[in-house]
């Protein structure tokens, strides 16, 4: 006898359909609860696994995918950005960005045009440890590879002459980087007296302007960055100040510095805090004045420290 | 010519029957998950990824249907043998063989602009609710209309492959076939390696080898202006005419030599 489509499914949902059905659901049930079990018995490190990268050749890569480099591109630029901020987030005391740099110079291979994976990049990897794998030389490279990409892009020269200014301490390379940038296309006009300030005074005021600039940027992790940055700045002037009064008002002889003491005596307010509202570290013997390792504005930049 | 679109239409009808439209639920439910999903993940780069994530998709669910369609096209007609009912009614070789590759050029037409049209409905969404200062960091507005010259070319490549498959379907197996395509298609995007042999190897010999090969070899990697495109880089019209008129001139080669086996073909 021949049946119709509806027909044959009438003859399944009353020929133990239904049982089979439930079957297979009970069956993809024990699957989960498998799952569910091995992985809190025997759990696999992510992280570890995270680590391992297989295929190190930018050129061979690019043979691989064919015509989707622009797709395998994407792949790894979110696999560098979840590696960096799986690492940067990490609860282990020791943090490892091996693969920040391989990550993204594969992503740059891939697609030569990727703007923000070279800028963003490049902030990645010369962010000081334990925050970033602090390689300022590694940032440069990278810049230097979209610069040998797209030459007239002044963004490329600009980052360089931050990572130099912010990272290297070298005001001078600096502004002439930001001399580059300055004589290319569509170059904002503030990057003339930016360099010209730099090497003038080399001072923490032309880094607020930088700063600024930044924050003025459509992504908010640069936002947050340059928020970030911005906050240190304001530390390192409060450190100063702080220091100031510390040594202009030392504690009785035979008592250690403390801000308990400066707020009894009056010459504080209060316990003095950095711009995230974690108190500053005094040292009870030297009556140093620091930013405190628990505070999120540590490391401090070693540049502009003293003036 | 009333019988190339009689056959053609059937090959259409045939596609829609063997449910390949389903592939576009598949392409519109990608994109919109991932416009969702990349938000999170990519640092503002959204749209960028997903034009590269629709072209990409675009090109690859056009390579499976105009390879695992296109290799049936002759043989699943010899296999049933239904192509002597065919060739029995007033219908010439090369009729059936213009046939068969205008019905699946059009099914594959039909799917990249319903594609193209689900992409473009995307992006618009992702610039609507992108902000102003978001916007301004685009190397390319988000509805651009310079991707259609990628599609174009993306609709042309598959065009060519499908010549390629419906060639091999004309003598060989569907595995052999498929299998042959694949090959041909993988080594397209070589091209460039065996322009530029000279430089690795000194042998003149193997330099005219592979100088033959990169001329005779579908230049597939020609028709990839994927990246220029999101990147709104230029691309001039006449590299994309003169890649058109390449990929014209090789299909009617592919198409005239599978006419030519496919007319010596004895179904005694």
């Amino acid at each position: 006898m021949r049946m119709n489509g509806r027909g044959k499914y009438l003859a399944v949902m009353t020929s133990g359909g239904p049982l089979m059905l439930a079957g297979a659901a009970a069956a993809l049930a024990l699957a989960i609860a498998v799952q569910i079990t091995r992985d809190s018995m025997y759990a696999l490190d992510a992280q570890q696994a995270g680590r391992l990268l297989y295929v190190r050749s930018g050129e061979a890569l690019r043979r691989i995918v064919l015509e989707f480099d622009a797709l395998a591109a994407d792949t790894y630029w979110i696999r560098a950005i979840q590696h960096y901020g799986s690492e940067r987030l990490t609860k282990t005391p020791d943090r490892h960005y091996d693969l920040l740099y391989p990550l993204l110079d594969l992503t740059t291979d891939l697609d030569p045009y990727f703007t923000i994976a070279y800028r963003f990049g490049a902030i990645f990897l010369s962010e000081p440890y334990p925050g970033g794998p602090g390689r300022p030389d590694q940032a440069i490279a990278l810049l230097e590879k979209g610069i040998a990409a797209q030459p007239e892009k002044w963004q490329y020269f600009h980052d360089v002459g931050f990572v130099e200014f912010w990272q290297l301490r070298n005001p001078r390379a600096a502004a002439d980087w930001f001399l580059r940038a300055s004589r290319l296309p569509n170059a904002p006009p503030w990057l003339q007296p930016v360099a010209a300030a730099m090497l003038a005074q080399r001072d923490r005021a032309s880094a607020r302007f930088l700063w600024q600039q930044i924050l003025q940027s459509d992504q908010q992790w640069m936002r947050r960055t340059a928020e970030r940055s911005l906050m240190q700045l304001q530390a390192m002037d409060e450190v100063e100040q702080l220091q100031e009064i510390v040594r202009k008002y030392p504690p009785e002889s035979g008592r250690g510095f403390t801000w308990e003491d400066f707020v009894r005596r009056k010459i504080l307010p209060s316990v003095p805090a950095d711009p995230t509202g974690e108190p500053y570290s005094l040292d009870p013997g030297s009556g140093d004045v620091r930013v405190s390792p628990q505070s999120s504005l540590h490391p401090m930049p070693q540049l502009f420290q003293a003036q | 010519m009333r019988a190339v679109s009689w056959i053609a239409i059937s090959v259409f009808r045939e596609s829609v029957r063997d449910r390949v439209p389903y592939n576009l639920v598949v392409f519109a439910v990608l994109l919109m998950a991932s416009s969702y999903l990349l938000g999170q993940l990519t640092a503002g780069q959204d749209v960028k990824i997903i034009k590269d994530l629709g072209l990409a998709a675009t090109a690859v669910f056009g390579l499976f249907i105009a390879v695992f369609i296109g290799i049936g096209l002759v043989s699943k007609e010899v296999e049933r043998r239904s192509i002597y009912s065919l060739l029995a009614k007033p219908i010439s070789r090369p009729q059936f063989i213009a046939g068969k590759y205008a019905g699946l050029v059009l099914t594959l037409a039909v799917n990249i602009a319903v594609m193209t049209c689900a992409l473009y409905l995307v992006l618009a969404y992702m610039t609507w609710i992108g902000s102003p200062t978001l916007k301004s960091a685009w190397d390319a507005p988000g509805v651009d209309v310079a991707l259609l010259k990628a599609i174009f070319l993306i609709f042309l490549e598959l065009a060519l492959i499908t010549a390629v498959a419906l060639f091999f379907s004309t003598f060989s197996t569907p595995l052999l076939a498929a299998a042959l395509t694949f090959g041909i298609y993988v080594a397209g995007h070589f091209n460039a390696d065996l322009r530029n042999f000279d430089r690795v190897v000194t042998p003149a010999p193997a330099v005219w080898l592979a100088r033959g090969l990169y001329h005779v070899l579908p230049d597939f990697a020609a028709f990839d202006i994927k990246t220029q495109v999101v990147h709104g880089l230029p691309v001039p019209a006449g590299y994309i005419v003169s890649t058109a008129a390449y990929g014209m001139a090789y299909i009617a080669a592919v198409l005239l030599a599978a006419t030519f086996i496919f007319s010596r073909r004895d179904f005694k």
